[in-house]
């Protein structure tokens, strides 16, 4: 078989994760079955939610928008071999970063204050997703777990300031910060009602992408993540790449804050913590910590989720339905990953 | 959507009027054209958490589930909507593929920025939403707010919540240090020291909506303090009620009725009874009545009830409880009547002044008034 090397290399993931696409589908039909609905009739209605019209398309890519930057928050720490899940808390204080950076500057143009709510975002989630990578390396603190917690530090600094110091009076039953002007706000991308925070997700992945696989820096961290030892013994910088891959990484999940504050809710309050930082975590899984996989695997997700409500409406099934069939995938992509070198075929063209 | 492309809902209902004026056979046929292709009265409702939460999102679910079950209605649910975009598009999502034309978006952070950015796309969709308060000339027309009165059900509870206790201190869960929890706490103790003037309340603000660890670990916290009854304002009671009776104190119930819960502990309740206010939209929606942009009410106008007292609720704590309620049904209660001081001694309501229920001045509280141990600050 004559195949670009390139492509070949891809085939074997891909049929993979095809494959188990598949058997999870199989395997939700008969949960569905058991719940006593149509598998075939609920697939068709989740595909009429999810990818059926245009306004089912933009339903999925707006809640793919922010997973695709929370999702890098794993992932690219992943490279380094870390396994960091505190992109919640960076979404969080980016969030509130960006709202403040906002508040302080009521004067300056439009996009400026865009420009510095997004620096702000950025900055204070890398910061904050650092700490993790920082207690890691310093201190040999588990990063998973410091990374969590984290994520509670970030929810409460983000409560105990919205509720007090930086509360608008008048949001009386709901606390948070001012409104940041609605001349302020990211408007839609032309031709659709989707936010600019789908592009940021697709441009940051791409962008990560070429860092990680394209660049000497990208290879370094790789060899890093490989083996620390070894790394260290080639005079690599381990601790600097760390901190310098888990600050990107939580700029991301900063960025995906700040897109929150600017283009959906105009203040920073409680709603930021909408878990979008936990549902990146597995898309990071899924797309196996590749940057451009998470693109599709976030849509993917996605539309999963906006399928989730017409669900209920149509089939009268609960809201658990979806988060199922969401860990039925997750457990058996995470079964596949030890399917990986299995196949004789794809080792046989390897070696030739 | 099933309406004719060329007539919009809000044209049809003032044709419909307007036709109504001329004489029957006019109006006739107008309704054959705008209901006889859509029979039914297409209701959608958006909750924030789960329909069995025994608590706010159960009480939306029930009224719902009452208003499906009229055969000129069709309604429908979605669970666990987070007050984020996806809100705005399963409204959008509601509206597109099942042809809506009333929704009920029940969380309160479903309203700012969502409803009020969603509501202008559809100007012959209606947007009700629970617990906001709609202004004239800032809102969109087709948008409209309900809210009960349910801290007069806190009231009757506090009341027998102070009749029952026998140490004089009752505890009070509470979410956050907002004007609708705070009024909540403040009737309930108001409540209880009308008939017993020493009562207190411990207040302890669990910091959000639904945190059941942090609900247990208060529960028994005020029960190590030595307090007898408790309540809560949180989305689900269920955590504060099932401890409560574990440690065998008495409870009072809230949003909805958890008795089954904590058969033996639960003395009453404060219960949400959202069916008529679902019963009375649908109703004037098929009549095609001009929906009203505020609708509020209390026991009174039947927004809001009294779970059933509890078997060990003495006669004489029934009495007075019966006789307030009664006061709540026939308009003669107040319970916002200077001079009230708060928690710091100062006062808050001066001699003389009266705030009736219907009051906005109630609905942007502040403070905890004289008897509850707390602070508005969490």
């Amino acid at each position: 078989m004559a195949m670009p090397k390139d492509l070949h290399k891809a085939l074997e993931p891909f049929l993979i994760i095809a494959g188990s696409l598949s058997v999870s589908m199989v395997l939700f039909g008969g949960f569905v079955a058991l719940a006593g609905a149509n598998p075939f009739e609920v697939y068709h209605t989740m595909y009429r939610a999810a990818f059926g019209s245009s306004f089912s398309w933009q339903n999925t890519l707006v809640r793919a928008a922010p997973l695709m930057l929370t999702a890098l928050c794993t992932a690219l720490p992943g490279y380094l071999g870390l396994i960091i899940i505190g992109g919640e808390g960076a979404v969080v204080i980016g969030g509130l970063s960006a709202a403040l950076t906002a508040l302080v500057m009521p004067t300056a143009p439009p996009m400026v204050i865009l420009g510095s709510m997004a620096l702000a975002g950025m900055v204070a989630g890398g910061i904050w997703l650092s700490i993790g990578g920082a207690l890691r390396h310093y201190r040999a603190v588990n990063e998973t777990i410091s990374s969590l917690l984290l994520n509670y530090i970030a929810i409460a600094v983000l409560n105990h300031l919205v509720t007090g110091t930086f509360r608008d009076p008048e949001s009386l039953n709901h606390p948070s910060t001012h409104h940041i002007g609605e001349a302020n706000m990211i408007g839609a991308m032309p031709g659709t009602d989707l936010h600019w925070g789908l592009a940021f997700g697709v441009l940051a992945c791409v962008l990560t992408w070429f860092l990680m696989h394209r660049t000497v820096f990208g290879f370094a961290s790789q060899i890093a993540g490989g083996n620390v030892r070894a790394a260290q013994v080639a005079g690599l910088p381990v601790g600097r790449l760390i901190f310098i891959v888990c600050c990107v990484a939580g700029a991301a999940g900063g960025l995906a804050g700040m897109v929150e504050v600017a283009a959906v809710h105009g203040r920073a309050n409680d709603t930021l913590n909408a878990n979008y930082g936990y549902a990146g975590i597995l898309v990071a899984f899924v797309a196996r910590n590749h940057p451009l996989a998470i693109i599709p695997v976030a849509i993917l997700l996605g539309g999963i989720r906006a399928s989730g409500g017409l669900l209920q409406r149509a089939h009268e099934l609960p809201d658990a339905t979806v988060l199922v069939m969401q860990g039925i995938m997750f457990l058996v992509i995470l079964f596949s990953e030890t399917l990986y070198g299995r196949f004789s075929k794809f080792q046989q063209q390897r070696a030739s | 959507m099933a309406t004719s492309p060329k007539l919009t809902r809000r044209q049809i209902l003032k044709g419909t009027a307007a036709a109504g004026a001329l004489g029957m056979l006019g109006s006739l046929g107008w309704i054959g054209r705008a209901w006889g292709a859509q029979d039914k009265v297409k209701m959608g409702f958006i909750f924030v958490g789960p329909r069995d939460d025994y608590g706010y999102n159960q009480a939306h679910f029930e009224g719902k589930s009452s208003v499906a079950k009229l055969d000129w209605v069709k309604a429908f649910d979605e669970e666990k909507v987070p007050e984020t975009i996806e809100v705005q598009k399963t409204m959008e999502s509601m509206v597109k593929l099942d042809a809506a034309q009333v929704l009920f978006p029940t969380s309160f952070g479903y309203f700012d920025p969502h409803i009020l950015k969603v509501a202008p796309l559809f100007p012959n969709i209606l947007f009700l939403h629970c617990g906001g308060l709609y202004q004239e000339g800032k809102h969109p027309k087709n948008v409209g707010s309900y809210f009960g009165y349910i801290d007069e059900s806190q009231y009757i509870a506090g009341i027998v919540a102070g009749g029952m206790t026998k140490t004089g201190k009752l505890g009070f869960v509470a979410a956050k240090p907002i004007p609708q929890v705070l009024r909540n706490i403040n009737s309930y103790t108001l409540g209880a020291r009308s008939i017993r003037s020493n009562c207190t309340t411990n207040v302890i603000f669990t910091g959000d909506w639904s945190l059941p660890v942090r609900e247990a670990e208060a529960t028994n916290s005020l029960v190590d303090q030595g307090i007898d009854v408790i309540t809560c304002h949180v989305d689900s009671p269920k955590v504060v009620m099932t401890t409560a009776e574990k440690r065998g104190v008495y409870c009072t119930g809230y949003h909805c009725n958890q008795s089954k819960l904590a058969p033996r502990g639960y003395l009453t309740g404060a219960e949400w009874n959202w069916a008529k206010v679902y019963m009375d939209y649908a109703d004037m929606i098929r009549k095609g009545q001009t929906v009203p942009n505020l609708v509020r009410g209390g026991l009174k106008e039947g927004l809001v009830r009294v779970s059933d007292y509890n078997q060990v609720v003495t006669e004489s704590v029934r009495k007075q409880a019966d006789a307030a309620k009664a006061k709540f049904l026939d308009g003669s209660m107040v319970v916002y009547k200077g001079p009230m001081k708060d928690n710091t001694n100062r006062v808050v309501i001066p001699g003389g002044k009266e705030y009736v229920q219907t009051d906005y001045w109630l609905e942007s509280m502040d403070w905890l008034v004289e008897g509850v141990i707390g602070s508005t600050k969490s």
